[in-house]
């Protein structure tokens, strides 16, 4: 017997995030680090288990052992349960043949079955993309008060940016009139940040309607949300106010991390009242030596210091050898930084080796681009790496 | 052959008064994000011992806060896992007698349920004051080679600023290892062996050492077991050469955790990546430092703001060090939260010390200055 949920959530992860180039060859990203301890992925699981959001199902496809093997059985975000809990959904065979999950309505259509064990009257759809912190609760209250079947939840953005997002015409009492995505023209600044709440008996009518037609492309975006608008369906906008990123490119993934630092920073994260979980690797504390220097970063367990590191996030276990330098830079877990060598605007993924007077990247101000080095990739002594360059495989 | 492991969480605690009002000697923190229990705890489970009992005796709800259901340790088990074994006291028969176990037999003999149900072949006892990280597998296998009745870990000291107590149990040993004596006072000079405590022995020799005691109303494990046995039986010695303190007193805790700062110490400690040291989780976000912050020579936890200087110091999780504030030489446990323009050099702040705008405070090296738990200044 399953014990009733009246809300269960699904968290798309598997988009392969092809715009993170190099740091997406080995992994989903999802599973991509960010802020020093965490990965993308650890904002809808907390966000969840801070909500009240018990049972939680993943929906992976792209490479998926590293989130399988992080995700585990969901220890670190208490979401280990006897009831409920995280499940990862990975795509699978059933009588009639095997499929892909061909599109997000199609990855959630193929695990109605796991929706229905719980018997939940609303469907949270989340996805692996963003960095933010949201009551979902709040979003579901809404979605109650309002009698909608379909709650999306908007932020306002810039009008210039506006045609990069897809956008929500609302009435005065915000309910959607219109959608566009990716308008060339918008006429509204709401901008749909990819959360649904849905009624779980209007979903599914929908996406069986869906997955009956050969010509869809199986897409909320695309097919369901517009479907449900043509049928004058009750769709509502829940404006959210905070700070939120679409983390899918390299230059918007080295902001939200920029965005941690500074005496004010955009986004922090050491609110009690809303910790951000993540998976632990039992790493001593971080060591600074006498030789250091540390202006404006963020350093986490098992990082040791011996040069200076200026306005950048240092991932767990991170090596900063003698004289070396790193500024305006990204380092993932277990990086290592050679002796005198410099690092300068920069990502470097994780357990990526820079040898000894190796050298990385230009300063901020001159530089053209974000140098990008994959995952594990050793670059020899004295080695150098253009700004803007991307290093994926040696 | 398997094992299961015993740690005593009370002993020693009148060595540092001022950090056990509140809590027990294992749980003293200790290391940015450590309690002294972590090591006796990530040596068994690094060793395959995954049955702990911890005896308790007084002030262990900070312990019990820190273990919790011990998955941090990988000890939440269905079968074995951690066990907290408090005071055997019952409703009707300790009346008359009424008191705690009074020292190491005593406590043995209240945590002989767990002995005899815990089905291991041997049983390493543990103290809570010695900080190392050692492969407890290979003191078991050299325990088994031997033939030794019991293997006590000893740790060659020079008497000259030893981290020992000078009252330590001082062992001298034969060519093969065996005990041959023991005496309670480090010699005036030179260097000698000391008993850690870290003992290994065979669950069925345990039990009747158990029963034995009781008998003959033995009170000492020390003088009444290992000293009057060691010429009957052997008692041998394991030498452990890596790092290896005691903490036993204010001024020792002090020095030791300075010793955090030495590069070959801390190497010893958590370099090895198949021996880790396992603590509670706290999910802090990573420290950050602002511009103005100037670091020398720190070890520092997660969750700090950090806006000053630091120099030669050791910082828990969730401190805050405010602007223009010069920290050095110092401690500062958990949440301490120290405001601006402050100085503080050879501090040891406990738990949610909080220092207001423009405090000097100084201590010594020998005579750091201790601020107890919760105090604001």
């Amino acid at each position: 017997m399953f014990k009733k949920k009246e809300c269960v959530a699904m968290l798309l992860a598997g988009g392969q995030g092809s715009r993170l180039y190099a740091l997406t060859q080995k992994t989903a990203k999802p599973s991509v680090s960010y802020g020093g301890k965490y990965r993308i992925i650890d904002f809808p699981l907390s966000n969840c288990i801070n909500s009240g959001v018990d049972t939680v199902g993943v929906l992976t496809q792209y490479r998926p052992l590293l989130l399988n093997e992080y995700i585990g059985n969901g220890l670190p975000w208490d979401l280990d349960r006897t009831y409920g809990g995280v499940q990862i959904l990975a795509p699978y065979q059933g009588q009639s043949g095997a499929d892909w999950y061909k599109g997000t309505a199609n990855a959630i259509w193929q695990n109605m079955e796991f929706i229905n064990r719980y018997d939940a009257k609303y469907v949270l759809i989340l996805s692996g993309d963003h960095i933010y912190k949201m009551d979902y609760a709040k979003m579901l209250d809404y979605h109650k008060q309002t009698e909608a079947d379909c709650t999306i939840a908007v932020i306002d953005v810039p009008i210039e940016e506006a045609s990069r997002f897809g956008i929500m015409s609302t009435n005065d009492d915000g309910s959607i009139y219109k959608f566009s995505e990716k308008p060339k023209n918008p006429d509204s600044t709401k901008a749909s940040m990819g959360i649904y709440i849905f009624t779980k008996d209007k979903l599914q009518k929908y996406l069986e309607e869906d997955s009956l037609n050969p010509a869809s492309s199986n897409d909320f975006g695309k097919n369901i949300i517009p479907n449900m608008l043509a049928a004058g369906e009750r769709m509502m906008a829940y404006s959210f106010e905070g700070y939120w990123k679409d983390v899918g490119t390299i230059q918007s993934l080295w902001e939200a991390n920029m965005d941690l630092l500074g005496a004010n920073p955009e986004l922090s994260l050491s609110e009690e009242s809303w910790r951000i979980y993540s998976r632990h690797t039992a790493q001593p504390p971080q060591y600074i030596s006498g030789d250091a220097v540390v202006e404006n970063a963020s350093i986490t367990a098992g990082c040791e210091i011996y040069g200076t590191v200026k306005n950048s996030v240092l991932g767990a276990g991170v090596y900063v050898g003698k004289g070396a330098v790193v500024e305006d830079s990204v380092l993932m877990n277990g990086v290592s930084i050679g002796d005198n060598a410099t690092v300068k605007y920069a990502i470097l993924d994780e357990n990526v080796s820079i040898g000894k007077k190796a050298t990385v990247g230009e300063s901020r101000a001159c530089a053209d681009g974000i140098a990008v080095v994959g995952a594990g990739i050793s670059i020899s002594d004295g080695q150098k790496i253009n700004a803007g360059a991307m290093i994926s495989e040696i | 052959m398997t094992a299961a492991g015993l740690i005593f969480s009370n002993i020693h605690d009148q060595g540092i008064p001022e950090m056990t009002r509140r809590r027990t000697m294992a749980s003293i923190p200790f290391g940015c994000r450590y309690r002294l229990i972590d090591f006796a705890l990530s040596n068994m489970v690094n060793s395959d011992i995954s049955t702990v009992g911890v005896i308790t005796h007084y002030n262990y709800q900070s312990l019990m806060d820190h273990i919790g259901n011990g998955k941090d340790w990988d000890l939440a088990r269905r079968s074995g896992g951690i066990k907290i074994l408090p005071p055997y006291v019952t409703a009707y028969e300790n009346s008359a007698a009424g008191k705690l176990y009074e020292n190491r037999l005593e406590a043995l003999m209240g945590s002989v349920n767990f002995i005899n149900r815990c089905g291991a072949d041997y049983i390493v006892l543990s103290d809570c004051d010695v900080i190392m990280n050692i492969d407890i597998g290979a003191v078991i296998d050299e325990h088994i080679r031997s033939g030794a009745y019991i293997t006590l870990v000893a740790k060659k000291t020079e008497v000259k600023n030893s981290v020992f107590d000078q009252s330590a149990g001082v062992l001298t040993l034969d060519d093969a290892g065996r005990v041959t004596e023991v005496a309670y006072a480090l010699p005036k000079r030179g260097s000698c062996y000391v008993n850690t405590n870290l003992m290994v022995v065979s669950r069925a020799d345990l039990q009747n050492i158990i029963s034995d005691s009781i008998a003959h109303g033995y009170k000492s494990f020390s003088r009444d077991i290992i000293a009057k046995q060691l010429k009957k039986k052997p008692i041998h010695a394991y030498v452990f050469d890596g790092f290896c303190a005691c903490i036993s007193s204010l001024e020792n805790y002090f020095s030791t955790s300075m010793m955090l700062l030495q590069d070959n110490v801390r190497r010893d400690l958590f370099a090895s990546p198949d021996r880790k040291i396992f603590t509670k989780i706290r999910n802090s976000a990573p420290t950050k430092y602002s511009h103005e912050a100037n670091i020398k020579n720190s070890m520092i936890a997660d969750g700090c703001i950090i806006e000053g200087t630091v120099e030669n110091s050791i910082i828990f999780r969730g401190v805050h060090i405010g602007k223009g504030t010069v920290v050095k030489n110092s401690i500062l446990l958990q949440d301490t939260y120290v405001g601006s323009g402050v100085t503080l050099n050879c501090v040891i702040t406990d738990k949610n010390v909080v220092i207001k705008d423009e405090r000097m405070l100084s201590g010594y090296e020998t005579m750091p200055f201790f601020i107890g738990k919760g105090i604001m200044v």
